[in-house]
């Protein structure tokens, strides 16, 4: 059972709480953008096999989303964070590197 | 090309023949050969989709200078997990094409293949349990008579006369009617797989397992090669058939699928006596069921929300599922479940797959078919070797990866609420 810290509430919760939301860090195209870049945004995912930035939403907790990061490959969780970011925590990105030297880094 | 011997035929003769010898002289289904250093054609993955690409592409087009590599064993991903629902009743025009060309190839493809792909057309109903579905459903028949797919409505006394197990008016969902399709039904996966591979392996293809493709090689916007855990292998044309991996095979060439990979998950119940010999889909409340030819009911639901390359799902869905099917049918409620398992699905934001070509010259992809793709493999196989060999088929143009951009998708996400 997938297990992840609220960085809001605190809370502990379990998978039945929380909601998955997809990819994180999505950065958004609109009005004047080209297709391409649209597309790009709206539909085409990385969908990595390994380390992955994505988005919860505490849905019967405190009701706000929040981003963690995942290992695709083995569901290790390394640590989630709060929303308000465009980028993951340098220090969760060095905790990751630790673990998994042969990651690439966040792109 | 490397000239095999020619196939025995399957057939009771040969069953008396071999009886001969106490069946120790049953030649090998497929042959196991070391990677040539260059093919004409190179497919990934040797699940149904890819085996049923490079068998028509033999077949329809006289490719046969064609290898497929697969990481594991053959029909070990997808297709020797799924729970071998085989229907066409889709919504969308595009969809009912492919699906429906699936169902009617599936109809004498164990004499094509001289393999027996139990294909058992039994019937298959999905239950109307609220008025939205009763009015969706209608509307799916309506379309699907226009199609030239035989489907029909029928009310909740038909149902019960179809499948007396069945609790019409459960607490929370009654059964308001149901989509019926006669001719949809299951066939035995590993046969599919396994009589495809036979079938490629005769005609002098080289079907090559336990051989990870790890890069592809690309000169000036074309595609060159792979290179694999066996080492280079060359190639003029490359198609990639490799359902939830699908996004890491994109990612070696250098683009991006609108796909993200799930966990979805079915169990078996321990073999009981012949009690329902239909397929039974409940979307609203997340589950179906059908009674294999060994007595087990095959059980399946939803997939988990969150990416997923494991292979195993999350508990509370196969208790949601069960939970689902236990209202439908009290009956089942003390029977022992036997095994359970997952896949890793390949989903699309419509639902719908992407047989396409690619951003890379001379590759293509076939990928998507997420939940659902087992009852499309012969119809995708067909339309995936004509769209390698001749650059376009009528029965893909619609599912190119660049329907999205384009917003011209192929909205199945309303008429299938459930997983199949
Ligand atoms: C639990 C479950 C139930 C389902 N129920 C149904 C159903 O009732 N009806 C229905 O129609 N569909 C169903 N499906 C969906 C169906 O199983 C799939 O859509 C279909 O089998 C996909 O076939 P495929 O050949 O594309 O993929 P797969 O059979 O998964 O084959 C892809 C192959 O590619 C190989 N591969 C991946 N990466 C590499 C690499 N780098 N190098 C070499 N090889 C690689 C994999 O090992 C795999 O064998 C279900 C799926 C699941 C998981
Ligand atoms: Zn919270």
């Amino acid at each position: 059972m997938l297990i992840l810290d609220c960085p809001y509430c605190g809370v502990k919760a379990e998978e039945t709480e929380l909601q998955a939301g997809g990819e994180a860090h999505l950065k958004r195209y609109g009005p004047g953008s080209s297709d391409e870049e649209f597309d790009g945004y709206m539909f085409m995912r990385k969908n990595p096999k390994g380390v992955h930035f994505e988005r919860w939403r505490h849905a019967y907790g405190c009701g706000k989303w929040f981003l963690a990061a995942r290992c695709t490959a083995t569901l290790e969780v390394f640590g989630t964070y709060p929303a308000q970011t465009s980028a993951p925590p340098a220090d969760l990105q060095a905790k990751i590197k630790s673990k998994r030297p042969n990651w690439e880094g966040y792109k | 090309m490397s000239i095999t011997r020619a196939m025995k035929r399957y057939s009771a003769f040969a069953i008396a023949r071999e009886a001969m010898s106490y069946h120790q002289n049953w030649e090998e289904a497929w042959r196991s050969p070391a990677p040539k250093p260059k093919y004409d054609v190179v497919i990934v993955g040797a699940g149904g989709h890819g085996l049923a690409t490079a068998y028509y592409l033999g077949k329809n087009y006289g490719i046969t200078n064609v290898a497929v590599i697969e990481k594991g064993w053959l029909g070990g991903g997808n297709t020797g997990r799924n729970t071998t629902i085989i229907r066409s009743n889709y919504l969308q025009d595009p969809s009912a094409a492919i699906y429906e060309k699936a169902r009617s190839l599936f109809e004498d493809l164990s004499q094509d293949l001289n393999y027996n792909v139990m294909f058992s057309p039994r019937g298959l109903l999905m239950l109307a349990q609220t008025h939205h579905e009763v009015r969706g459903y209608r509307r799916t028949v309506y379309a699907n008579n226009l199609q030239g797919v035989a489907t029909e409505w029928i009310e909740p006394k038909r149902v019960k006369e179809l499948v007396p197990i069945i609790n019409l008016d459960g607490p929370r969902y009654p059964v308001l009617g149901a989509l019926y399709q006669a001719r949809g039904g299951t066939a035995r996966h590993d046969a599919v797989a396994w009589g495809y591979a036979r079938a490629c392996s005769a005609m002098g293809m080289d079907i090559i397992q336990q051989c990870e493709v790890t890069g592809i090689r690309s000169e000036g916007g074309k595609v060159v090669g792979v290179n694999t855990t066996k080492g280079a292998i060359d190639c003029g044309k490359l198609g990639l058939v490799a359902a939830g991996h699908s996004s890491v095979l994109a990612d070696m060439a250098g683009f991006r699928l609108p796909i993200e990979s799930l966990a979805l998950q079915a169990l078996v119940s321990e073999p009981i006596k012949p009690c329902m010999d239909v397929v039974v889909m409940a979307n609203t409340v997340h589950g179906y069921m059908s009674q294999s030819d060994k007595g087990e009911m095959v059980i399946g639901g939803g997939t988990d929300g969150f990416n997923n390359y494991t292979q195993r799902g999350s508990f509370h869905h196969v208790e949601e599922t069960v939970r689902a099917l236990i209202e439908t049918f009290p009956m089942i409620s003390r029977l022992k479940m036997l095994r359970q398992w997952g896949g890793i699905v390949d989903m699309t934001g419509d639902r719908s797959p992407i047989l396409s070509k690619t951003p890379v010259e001379n590759l293509f992809v076939n990928c998507g078919w997420g939940t659902g793709g087992f009852k499309a493999i012969p119809g995708s196989g067909w339309a995936m070797a004509e769209l390698m060999a001749r650059g376009h088929s009528p029965l893909t143009e619609e599912f190119s990866m660049y329907r999205f951009r384009e917003g011209k998708f192929i909205d199945e996400s309303v008429a299938a609420g459930v997983a199949h």
